[in-house]
């Protein structure tokens, strides 16, 4: 059985419809449990009192915003090699959701950023980049709204997606170039020295991994709700057709 | 395809073409700018630069939505797809036009239009070589651009919400060049930059954009 045979609508609602609730449980239980660890049984750190704990959405959202991007392009990409229809509905139910997640990313920073770094925006490249980031997620939902005929609309803003990912690539490092870090680097790391003590990583890993649960149930949810639009539209068509 | 080049720029230039309107709309900005920051001469001086690049950029815009919708309406790009000339070479010529009867006109228009702001004297030179090497890339994008909302009845607006972010890169080492130029320090870096972005642009957007070109048509 190879991953091809989900492109099949009805296999994918079949199977999708058997593993949502399990993604939108355990995103729900992964999210309550980090959320509570991490606000109410982690210490203040040092320099930055409890405004700390916003970390635990800032964090996760940022990670969200960037790899949904990511899904959209693999998905644009099996869309235009392969041709496979919910492919191209994953991408366009996936678009929303990053955007939120880059909202909620850029809202938590500023509100953090005022107290610690006494303003809420700079023109720091992180900042900037995720701002561009969110113009590139506008300009893909409104060339999906703007168009009437599915296949074109997912054709042409699968393209969109390839060039817009090697343009945001190209604005990351050309807004490096262009202004100096107010932002702290990575905090968290697989494979190098970790720049957030333990204390606060643990609880920090549950809610990306709830974010991500919580990412996989929606896209899964909307990707249903967007194949039952288009039998609904099949369905109406043939009515005015008999 | 020097025939669809020749043809695109008489379209251009002839009455109801829109040449010139981009040129106008440049100086109405650039004019502007004064009324909206007031006329202190040494902080005009200071955002020139920015000003000049961001005046171009938008003025380039302002024509994009022009290179294909006529001829998607009248159906000539029809008879352009199905033409033994490759639809690249075609798409390719067609930006060049844009450049040529905008993107130049508007590099040439830039040092008079710098008087007006007080630029810094270092900085001329460098505003025309900048905008000389960048503006080709605004007209390859926006073709690209174009080529995107061919198909709309109101693609105008979302041409713009979709070009704009991909002109971010060319925005930032563009002003970046000029800027770092007319302050006299080294300026290699973004300037390369910037060509690179040119070229790799006018290398493979066509490619894109006459892809776009075909599922429109479709």
């Amino acid at each position: 059985m190879s991953i091809w045979e989900y492109a099949n609508p009805k296999l994918f609602m079949q199977t999708s419809g058997k593993y949502l609730p399990w993604f939108a449980g355990l995103s729900l239980i992964t999210l309550v449990a980090g959320m509570i660890w991490g606000y109410f049984f982690t210490p203040d750190a040092e320099n930055f009192g409890s405004s700390v704990k916003i970390i635990y959405i800032h964090v996760p959202s940022a990670f969200v915003a960037i790899n949904a991007w990511i899904m959209m392009l693999i998905t644009s990409l099996v869309w235009l090699i392969r041709r496979h229809h919910v492919s191209a509905l994953a991408a366009k139910a996936a678009a929303p959701i990053g955007m939120t997640m880059t909202l909620i990313a850029l809202f938590t920073g500023a509100i953090w950023g005022q107290p610690m770094w006494g303003t809420y925006w700079a023109w720091d490249p992180r900042l900037t980049s995720f701002l561009i980031l969110f113009l590139f997620y506008l300009g893909y939902i409104a060339l999906w709204e703007a168009i009437d005929d599915p296949d074109t609309a997912a054709d042409l803003t699968s393209v969109l997606c390839l060039v817009g990912s090697v343009f945001a690539l190209l604005s990351r490092y050309a807004v490096n170039f262009w202004s100096q870090g107010l932002h702290q680097a990575a905090s968290l790391s697989v494979d190098k020295e970790e720049h957030v003590s333990d204390v606060y990583a643990w609880p920090l890993w549950i809610c990306i991994i709830g974010f991500v649960l919580l990412f996989v149930a929606l896209v899964l949810m909307r990707t249903r709700t967007e194949i039952r639009g288009r039998r609904m539209k099949a369905l109406i068509a043939r009515e005015r057709v008999a | 395809m020097i025939a669809v080049l020749i043809r695109d720029m008489r379209l251009a230039m002839r009455a109801g073409g829109g040449f010139g309107l981009g040129l106008a709309f440049f100086l109405i900005v650039v004019v502007l700018v004064p009324f909206g920051v007031g006329p202190q001469t040494a902080l005009l001086g200071k955002i020139a630069p920015g000003i000049l690049w961001v005046g171009a950029l938008l003025a380039c815009l302002l024509s994009l939505d022009r290179i294909f919708a006529l001829d998607f309406e009248d159906g000539s790009l029809d008879l352009l797809a199905t033409a033994p000339v490759p639809l690249e070479g075609v798409v390719a010529m067609k930006a060049l036009a844009h450049w040529l009867t905008t993107g130049l006109p508007l590099t040439i228009a830039a040092p008079f239009l710098g008087v007006l702001l007080n630029m810094p004297q270092a900085g001329y030179g460098w505003l025309v070589v900048t905008l000389a090497v960048g503006t080709p890339a605004l007209s390859f994008i926006g073709t690209f651009g174009a080529a995107l909302t061919v198909g709309l009845k109101r693609g105008g607006l979302l041409l713009s919400l979709l070009v704009l972010p991909l002109y971010v890169p060319t925005l930032i080492f563009g002003a970046e060049a000029l800027r770092l130029g007319a302050e006299g320090f080294d300026n290699v870096t973004p300037l390369l930059m910037l060509a690179g972005i040119t070229a790799g642009v006018i290398a493979l957007l066509p490619f894109v954009a006459a892809a776009t070109i075909r599922i429109n048509l479709r």
